[in-house]
């Protein structure tokens, strides 16, 4: 119980931490309201010539930029989560106290992300989420079962977008300048999650390799859940299998690096 | 009569003479010379000491007078306050409040105050970073905040808690970068160069990456960096902070030989006051945005009763320490903690007390700025004006 | 390597010749100022670059890492042209056209002044008054801080799909088509740097909001990868009025594309595009003074 309480009071200083700064979060707002501007009508001029392309319609297509705006900073899909910090205190020995902390290292970041994640939710996506609603032709649910079914997919989403930037910060045990790994997390984050483009849309055998990867559990598996196209149930399985199979990866590489401090001695 | 030290100093290393003469906290107070010799004779208002011989009169000041010019110098801010999510309430804050003060050139002046007293602003006017509300001010015969430029190739500044140094980059590509940048003739440069890496000991320094260098070899590399172009008046705030006792003797003693034979004019702020005790004839006090004192430290130490404190470890447990000249001010098992006048000398009272107790160590503390600030003016504790500005 | 050849002559600094200055200075004075701003610029820019040299790894890692992630947006349009023939009616060199003529532009003023959005957080954290001690203009110092060699990926990848679009494309040649390359791509450059030089302004009031630029430089750039004939009209107007970024690519490339202009603007707007830059440029300085000014009056 006592442990419960420690990793939601972690949560809670997550969310405050990033409600602190009020001007950043507006320009977020806003700049992700621009992106959205923007891609809505490329998307738009794709599904004007073939307008039931990947099995969506126009106003599914435009539903899709509007939540991918949403979900971008909440699920750090191009990275700017924790895992910055988490990487600076590796990089620079921090992380030894935190080794030595009541508490486990995975579930302190995990917990500090979700916080993180749910104020990025509520103060950056919401906003230009309903923007893209009001002025263009949106594809919303107006059955509550839907809503109640995506919103399913959230937490598993954190789940699996922690569990990958956890492994990407945990490579700064190993590599002096983790900054390629960033990068390369980056660019998988925003190719592979649907952020580019609808991964329905992307041709063949491709397009059925980057559905069966992790990051397509944050933006695409929601999506389609909320655009009634798969199956929650299903879906659940698919994000929860790969939450699992990351964080456990994450357990273990932790495991091997925190061995890694003690012998070094820190 | 004022600069007896740097001579000998540069003979013994400046390390050893002011370790063994002046720590506070370890040899035993025997040789420390009660007040310091600069603040020790001088009356209140030393202006003009440091200008003997040592100015250089270089165009622009005006030889031998004053060389910094406050003339009812004001600074308002207009501060914001969040009240609410979206509300805010401005309000007018006076960090600088009708300052004014000259220093003639070649004097080296402390200038103390509180957390938000108005000193780092007066620095920010003085080197044309802030635009003054009103009043007049010059440097060197210039307006900083209108030619600041101009000014810049003629004055130093080292801010001691940021280094201007280039981090990935061997110390030597920071100093050749200050040499283009401000355009320093080459021998000129490589006189100035020399000298500093002499005296400030960064021989070995040169090639190594900024980022591998200690606090101390840091700061002194920065103060080297701020007086490669040959700077009239240097401006150091909190130099010797977060340093090791020898890299605070080592920055001390040069900024008194650099003070000496070059006659350049310091001004630092700071809060420790050995700082002030060992480099500064004269002292100012800003709280408020005003200025509160303005002359020699001992007559601070006066004016604020400011008292040290002598630690003594007896054998024993004993019953308080009775004498005219100190009070005991604590107990604790064997230690004693007794208060004596910062004015006066450590020697008569240990030599006392020695005499008729059975001493085993002992050690002398200062009093804090903090604390003779507070003192001066009857506050309750030294951070009370805290957050009053910035 | 402390004298960086070509780099004295980035487009679009935003110099203070070719406007009236409120403070007075003369225009030999200014003269003198752009001088001194681009001789501080490389001084500084030369640092940079060897610091960066310090991590080789690291360095040609980024690079790469550059070049991939410009290369992210083309793999959308790459995407999007595996399951279409046309978008807006523009064949996938046209837009190919379009996106490397705007992704050398914004990678060049991204090379140039690419970190002047960090002006928030040396605002904030107070080393913005260390470079006003210097005797260099602040602007200089601040657009040639971080300086950074691998944000050439950015412009070599525009360039390879430039190359591309061109080598499919059936461009009948003129000396006004061939003379307007160029001047595009710096007058594209110059835009982009003065909505860095812009933003970075605007920081001085909001020190927190460094993010909006990024819908300017990055957005801006991710608009004009498509045709503008994909936008609604209000956006295209707005884009061509308000924030002249059309002037980067839609418009002189639709006088070398022999398209119809977008807004049905007459045909000499394809050559507008330096007096355009110049007016942003010149805007975006006064815009820097204004908020230089209030910085020191306030100091935060």
């Amino acid at each position: 119980m006592g442990a419960g309480r420690l990793y939601a009071a972690v949560a809670a200083g997550g969310f405050r931490r990033y409600a602190t700064y009020r001007a950043a979060t507006l320009a977020g707002v806003f700049t992700n309201t621009v992106f959205g501007l923007i891609l809505v009508y490329t998307y738009l001029a794709l599904w004007d010539v073939r307008p039931h392309l990947g099995g969506y319609d126009r106003t599914q297509a435009v539903t899709f930029v509007w939540l991918g705006q949403a979900f971008l900073s909440t699920l750090a899909i191009g990275g700017g989560g924790v895992e910055d910090e988490l990487m600076e205190r590796i990089r620079t020995g921090d992380i030894a106290v935190d080794l030595y902390r009541p508490a486990d290292l995975q579930l302190w970041w995990l917990s500090a992300d979700l916080g993180r994640a749910v104020f990025q939710l509520v103060g950056r996506g919401v906003v230009p989420f309903v923007f893209g609603a009001l002025f263009f032709p949106a594809a919303l649910p107006s059955d509550p079962v839907t809503w109640l079914a995506f919103a399913g997919t959230l937490p598993l989403a954190m789940l699996v977008s922690f569990g990958i930037r956890f492994l990407v910060a945990l490579s700064a045990f190993w590599l002096l300048d983790g900054t390629g790994v960033v990068q390369m997390a980056w660019l998988a984050g925003y190719f592979c999650s649907g952020m580019l483009l609808p991964l329905n849309v992307f041709p063949g055998a491709l397009g059925e390799t980057v559905r069966a990867l992790p990051w397509s559990s944050m933006l695409q598996a929601p999506a389609d859940v909320l655009l009634g196209h798969a199956d929650p149930l299903a879906t659940y399985a698919f994000q929860g299998a790969w939450a699992v199979a990351l964080l456990a990866a994450g357990r273990l590489v932790q495991s091997l690096a925190t061995r890694r401090v003690v012998v070094q001695g820190g | 009569m004022p600069m007896d030290g740097p001579t000998e100093e540069r003979d013994g290393g400046p390390g050893e003479d002011s370790l063994g003469a002046r720590r506070p906290g370890g040899d035993g107070p025997g040789a420390r010379r009660p007040g310091g010799d600069g603040a020790g004779g001088d009356g209140p208002g030393g202006e003009g000491l440091g200008g003997e011989g040592l100015g250089r009169g270089g165009p622009g000041g005006a030889p031998g007078g004053a060389f910094i010019e406050l003339d009812r110098v004001e600074k308002v801010f207009d501060v914001r306050k969040r009240t609410g999510f979206l509300r805010s309430e401005r309000r007018r804050v006076r960090a600088v409040d009708a300052l004014s003060f000259t220093v003639a050139r070649g004097e080296m002046v402390g200038y103390i105050g509180p957390n938000g007293a108005g000193k780092s602003t007066t620095i920010k006017m003085l080197t044309g970073i802030l635009t003054p509300s009103g009043g007049r001010l010059r440097v060197a015969g210039i307006d900083p905040s209108r030619e600041r430029t101009r000014l810049a190739r003629r004055i130093g500044v080292v801010f001691g808690q940021r280094t201007t140094l280039w981090w990935d980059l061997p110390l030597i590509d920071s100093y050749r970068l200050m040499h283009r940048m401000y355009r320093i003739p080459d021998a000129r440069y490589r006189e100035n160069l020399d000298r500093c890496v002499q005296l400030l000991e960064l021989a070995d320094l040169l090639d190594v990456p900024v980022r591998q260098l200690s606090l101390g070899q840091r700061m002194r590399g920065d103060i080297a960096a701020a007086l490669l172009h040959d700077p009239e008046v240097l401006y150091l705030d909190e130099p010797t902070i977060g340093l090791d006792v020898i890299s605070k003797a080592k920055v001390r003693g040069f900024l008194r030989d650099l003070n000496a034979e070059r006659g350049t004019t310091v001004l630092l702020t700071t809060h420790d006051l050995q700082d002030i005790e060992q480099l500064c004839s004269r002292v100012m006090v800003i709280d408020h945005g005003r200025l509160m004192y303005d002359g020699p430290l001992a007559g601070l130490h006066e004016a604020g009763e400011s008292e040290r404190t002598l630690v003594v470890d007896l054998e024993r447990e004993l019953p308080p320490i009775e004498l005219p000249t100190a009070r005991v001010v604590r107990v604790e098992g064997p230690r004693q903690w007794l208060a004596f006048p910062a004015g006066s000398s450590a020697a008569p009272l240990v030599a006392l007390i020695a005499e008729r107790y059975p001493l085993v160590d002992l050690s002398v503390r200062e009093p804090d700025i903090e604390a003779v600030i507070a003192r001066m003016y009857g506050r309750p504790a030294p951070n009370a004006a805290e957050g009053a500005v910035s | 390597m402390a004298d960086l050849p070509g780099l004295t002559d980035v487009p679009g600094l935003p110099g203070p010749t070719g406007f009236t200055d409120p403070t007075g200075f003369t225009r030999t004075e200014q003269r003198g100022r752009l001088r001194e701003g681009l001789r501080a610029y490389r001084l500084i820019a030369a640092m940079w670059i060897r610091s960066t040299m310090a991590y080789r790894v690291s360095f040609l890692m980024t690079t790469v890492g550059n070049f991939a992630a410009s290369g992210l947006d083309f793999a959308a349009i790459l995407l999007m042209f595996s399951r279409v023939d046309a978008l807006g009616g523009y064949s996938l060199p046209e837009v190919a056209f379009l996106y490397g003529l705007t992704t050398v532009s914004f990678g060049l003023a991204d090379l140039a002044i690419g970190s002047m959005d960090r002006l928030g957080r040396r605002v904030r954290d107070g080393t913005l008054d260390m470079l006003l001690v210097r005797p260099a203009p602040v602007l200089a110092q601040v657009a040639a801080d971080r300086f950074a060699l691998r944000r050439l990926g950015r412009v070599t990848q525009g360039l390879l799909v430039t190359g591309y679009a061109l080598s499919r494309l059936d461009l009948h040649w003129t000396l006004p088509k061939l003379l307007l390359m160029p001047v595009m791509l710096l007058s594209g450059g110059g835009i982009f740097c003065a909505v860095f030089v812009a933003g970075a302004a605007f920081q001085f009031a909001a020190q927190d909001a460094s993010e909006v630029q990024n819908a300017f430089t990055y957005g801006g750039t991710t608009l004009l990868q498509y045709p503008p004939t994909v936008f609604a009209k209000e956006l295209v107007r707005g884009v061509t009025y308000v924030l002249p970024l059309a002037f980067v690519n839609w418009l002189p490339a639709a006088y070398v594309l022999g398209r119809p202009y977008p807004l049905g603007l007459p045909a000499w707007t394809a050559f507008a595009s330096p007096l355009v830059a110049a007016a942003c440029c010149a805007l975006a300085g006064l815009a820097w003074r204004a908020g230089l000014r209030s910085y020191r009056s306030t100091g935060s």
